[in-house]
């Protein structure tokens, strides 16, 4: 059978696959994050203004960048699940949601005790803070969508609409520093004249975003393989009360 | 000052940045734990399931 995006959109074979790859997703995820501590803390400098606060920005930047990654892979997954009825896409967005919201609220949590050292308040209704809160609670939204709605199919379709409504708020989010001067510094890392943080605190960055990346796509794989087998217990549950 | 004492102290940001690094790697370990376990139990109700399929059968 010829490669296609379906050879991985049939649950089966995603099991089978997950369970090879989770084992080394697992070891890129703790290696990233053990040499990425290692480096947030004998490694990478203080900030010639912020001083040692900086490295709070090991947590807060990889965090609510994988914030928005988990929308965008919410976004798409639901896309793919109203068009193309692909048997894994509701599930890879369900399984997303709870990684994500959690990506956020770290990124919220880091960006206020980086915010009082520096700001001199944990929180402000910046731009930025606030679009990055709407997030959070939009991702709560679509869990309670599914909680609330039994049916799996018909759970599926309006929390897609629900997600891909809600990408609004990704640009909003994105480009809120650049369209309201307020607290929240601009972008430093991807702007199109390049970084404007010293490579010594930048490579770092990466480092831990990479093992942060890759914890997310181990949870992730593990969320998806729950909950194929959460439908597989629906389904033979319904079988053995009709028989 | 001794230089651990230094370290954990962090020029005076010792407290924000410590509590930060915790919160995350104590809400990473709990997320990744919750999945794993509800991976775990989902796979308990299948096979239990399917032994009872089986005897139904049998």
């Amino acid at each position: 059978m010829a490669w296609s995006i379906h050879t991985y959109a049939n649950p089966t074979r995603f099991m089978n696959f997950s369970a090879i790859v989770l084992p080394y997703v697992w070891a890129l995820a703790g290696a990233g994050i053990g040499i990425g501590l290692y480096l947030s803390f004998f490694v990478a400098p203080p900030d010639y203004q912020q001083g040692d606060s900086v490295r709070i920005m090991f947590v807060h930047v990889p965090s609510a960048w994988l914030s928005q990654f988990g929308y965008g892979i919410m976004v798409v997954s639901s896309i793919v699940a109203l068009i193309f009825r692909h048997p894994l896409a509701d599930v890879a967005a369900k399984s997303a949601a709870p990684i994500g919201a959690v990506f956020t609220f770290l990124a919220l949590v880091a960006g206020g005790l980086w915010g009082k050292p520096m700001w001199g308040t944990y929180w402000v209704w910046d731009a930025r803070t606030t679009s990055t809160l709407v997030l959070l609670f939009i991702y709560l939204g679509y869990m309670a969508l599914w909680a609330m709605i039994e049916d799996p199919n018909r759970a599926a379709r309006v929390a897609a609409v629900l997600a891909i409504v809600g990408a609004v708020n990704l640009p909003i989010i994105r480009f809120s520093v650049d369209w309201w001067n307020t607290l929240h510094q601009p972008a430093s890392v991807f702007r199109l004249d390049g970084p404007t943080i010293h490579s010594s605190l930048l490579w770092p960055l990466f480092v831990v975003a990479l093992g942060f990346t890759f914890f997310f796509i181990g949870v992730l794989m593990v969320r998806m393989r729950a909950e194929i087998l959460r439908r597989k217990v629906r389904t033979l549950q319904m079988q053995q009360a009709a028989a | 000052m001794d230089s651990w004492t230094e370290f954990f102290n962090m020029g005076g940001y010792g407290p924000y940045i410590w509590s930060s690094f915790l919160i995350a790697i104590a809400v990473m370990t709990g997320l990744a734990l919750q999945s794993w376990m509800d991976l775990k139990k989902q796979k308990r109700l299948v096979s239990e399931l399917e032994a009872r399929a089986e005897r139904k059968r049998s």
